[in-house]
């Protein structure tokens, strides 16, 4: 390292005296970077390379580990029910709940970028939810979703609808948790709003020129605009709703019938429940190959449909 | 011609006074809605058992009964749960502010052989999901004999989040070179520019870090929950979900508890509302 650091100098000025000064500005660099770096051996690189070896491995930590091969893998994917049941939760999920959170965050950064008077207030109460994220949401959600006394059955009873066992029927259960997350729709709106507050008012007034109504505008400007915007939480989203836990484990801890058993549930349950860790390890890949299918998949398909200003030019 | 134009004129004024007040309807009514979970949450902690299962529901409860917050200390060490929460969240601000402004001002002021690639491995453990390396993590605190210790759940902290590296170094690289010029010249060293220059300068970028630690560490439910054990060290999150398993239908001490966890949050929000919402939209930006 320190002969890359000499000869990267060469180019810069008189070798002697100053490259003992690099040098001392090197090994300072290394020194305060240091924390990260050995943050990155213990937690997070050395950790990475450990848990795909431990996913070839029969361990519950108290034994020694020994090498199985492949067969977490084909046990999971052959002999364990349960993981596709995990698979099939987590998917429907997903699929309802990351568009409806996008939809509904548009909407209200619409809303919300309208030059309206206290519009800080508005936004102040509708990112509030965001914040307060964790089991003490799970705690509200479970008192509102109650069947008996919840206030969401509440109001629905003078619509002429009986109570409904939001977290006792496995046929509504994951429905109430889609709704739920709905809450908490201030984080992608917020950054919604800032995509919309990025798009320049000349498009719009060229818009108006040309007489386009709210509608065009909208299809023709602001969508395009905020594709990357779009494309960005998708991404996030996808990652973030793959390892759904705390709600799951909170307000039903899997249930009704494992009608909520979320993938990052049978993880836990597995690897802190029964202590597979080796069984559990492969799981954790299996997730983490899946969510990167999923971006890459994302990413390929961008060219198609996110538009980049700074691509204009180019083409 | 000019009677026209001035109708037309108003038209669209009157136009845009409709949109106005039904954006301002629109945004009343989700307000409200948005809201309701929160106050129901807050009217049900007043409430005694009885009032509770009153049908229909009431908003206001009358009497109040505040008995139910006095309550929760004594049925489970809910002072102890706050504690305890409140301790690991400032040694974790503690550790992130330490080591991420450290390692930022490495990557963003000084130069050293094999910085970009450090910067660009970086950058790419965000890509990197938590549960991956969970297992082994856990497994290495076990072997160190950390479990049912705040450890696991402190130190990390102190090797500094990628993310928020990453955040304050793009605002280090915003400061101008010359400060550190002149500070060197004024007989500075590298501990000293960072000490007595960069460090106060970060503060608006360095907000950011505290206001993301305190909520992340606060609302931590997974860590707490495959580190501790013993309910003496329990965090607040582990605390609310023990008190649901013992008291299922107890509604209103399981609200007031609900509502105590809350309140930092909020007292948070209220002061800090531009660093979260910035950071937030910053995210997104990068994106």
């Amino acid at each position: 390292m320190a002969r890359a650091a000499a000869s990267n100098l060469e180019t810069s000025a008189p070798k002697t005296k100053l490259s003992g000064r690099a040098r001392r500005e090197a090994i300072e660099g290394y020194l305060f970077i240091a924390p990260w770096l050995v943050g990155f051996v213990a937690f997070t690189g050395g950790p990475f390379v450990a848990s795909f070896f431990m996913s070839f491995t029969d361990w519950n930590i108290l034994s020694t580990p020994s090498w199985v091969g492949f067969d977490n893998y084909i046990d999971i994917f052959s002999e364990d029910p349960i993981f596709w049941t995990s698979v099939r939760v987590t998917a429907l999920y997903t699929l309802f709940a990351l568009p409806l959170k996008l939809v509904a965050g548009l909407g209200l950064s619409l809303l919300l970028n309208m030059k309206l008077r206290g519009i800080g207030i508005y936004r102040t109460i509708f990112y509030l939810p965001a914040v307060i994220s964790g089991v003490a949401v799970s705690m509200m959600w479970m008192w509102i979703f109650s069947k008996d006394y919840g206030l969401l059955n509440a109001a629905l009873g003078p619509l002429g609808i009986d109570p409904v066992g939001w977290l006792q029927d496995p046929r509504y259960t994951l429905g109430a948790l889609i709704f739920m997350s709905l809450w908490t729709v201030g984080a992608s709106t917020i950054i919604f709003l800032a995509g919309l507050q990025n798009i320049p008012n000349e498009l719009y007034e060229a818009a108006t020129i040309d007489g386009a109504g709210a509608v065009t505008k909208f299809r023709r400007v602001t969508l395009p605009m905020l594709s990357p915007t779009i494309f960005f939480l998708l991404v996030i989203g996808v990652i973030d709703s793959f390892q759904t836990f705390t709600q799951a484990y909170v307000i039903t801890g899997g249930g009704p019938m494992r009608a909520t058993y979320f993938y990052m549930l049978h993880l836990y349950n597995e690897a802190f429940g029964q202590l597979h860790m080796g069984y559990g390890a492969a799981l954790a890949w299996i997730l983490a190959s899946v969510i990167l299918v999923f971006t890459a998949l994302i990413f390929k398909s961008s060219p198609l449909w996110v538009y980049y200003e700074g691509q204009r030019e180019a083409r | 011609m000019t009677v026209s134009r001035s109708r037309r004129f108003s038209s669209r004024t009157a136009r845009e006074r409709r949109t106005k007040i039904l954006g301002h309807l629109a945004l009343i009514l989700l307000s409200a809605v948005f809201m309701m979970p929160l106050v129901w949450a807050v009217t049900t902690s007043l409430k005694s058992l009885d009032q509770v299962f009153a049908i229909p529901p009431q908003w206001i409860p009358h009497p109040a009964e505040w008995g139910n917050y006095i309550r929760l200390f004594e049925v489970a060490p809910f002072a102890r749960f706050f504690l305890n929460s409140l301790v690991l969240v400032l040694f974790n601000v503690l550790g992130q502010v330490l080591a991420v402004s450290l390692v930022a001002f490495g990557f963003s002021r000084l130069r050293f052989p094999g910085r970009n690639v450090l910067f660009i491995l970086m950058l790419s453990t965000l890509m990197l999901p938590y549960y991956v390396t969970l297992i082994p993590t856990f497994v290495l605190f076990n072997f160190f004999g950390w479990i049912d210790t705040y450890l696991p759940l402190i130190v990390p902290a102190f090797t500094g989040s990628s993310f928020l590296i990453f955040l304050v170094r793009q605002y280090m690289m915003t400061l101008p070179l010359q400060l550190d010029d002149a500070a060197r010249i004024d007989g500075c060293n590298n501990l000293q520019l960072y000490w007595h220059v960069i460090l106060p300068l970060s503060a608006p970028a360095l907000t950011v870090v505290v206001v993301f630690t305190v909520v992340d560490v606060w609302n931590d439910f997974f860590g707490p929950l495959i580190y501790l054990s013993d309910t003496q060290n329990y965090t607040l999150s582990l605390g609310l979900v023990l008190l649901q398993g013992q008291r299922e239908t107890d509604w209103p001490l399981l609200m007031a508890a609900t509502v105590i966890s809350i309140i930092p949050l909020l007292i948070l929000y209220f002061f800090a509302q531009k660093q979260l919402i910035g950071g937030i939209a910053s995210v997104g930006i990068k994106g």
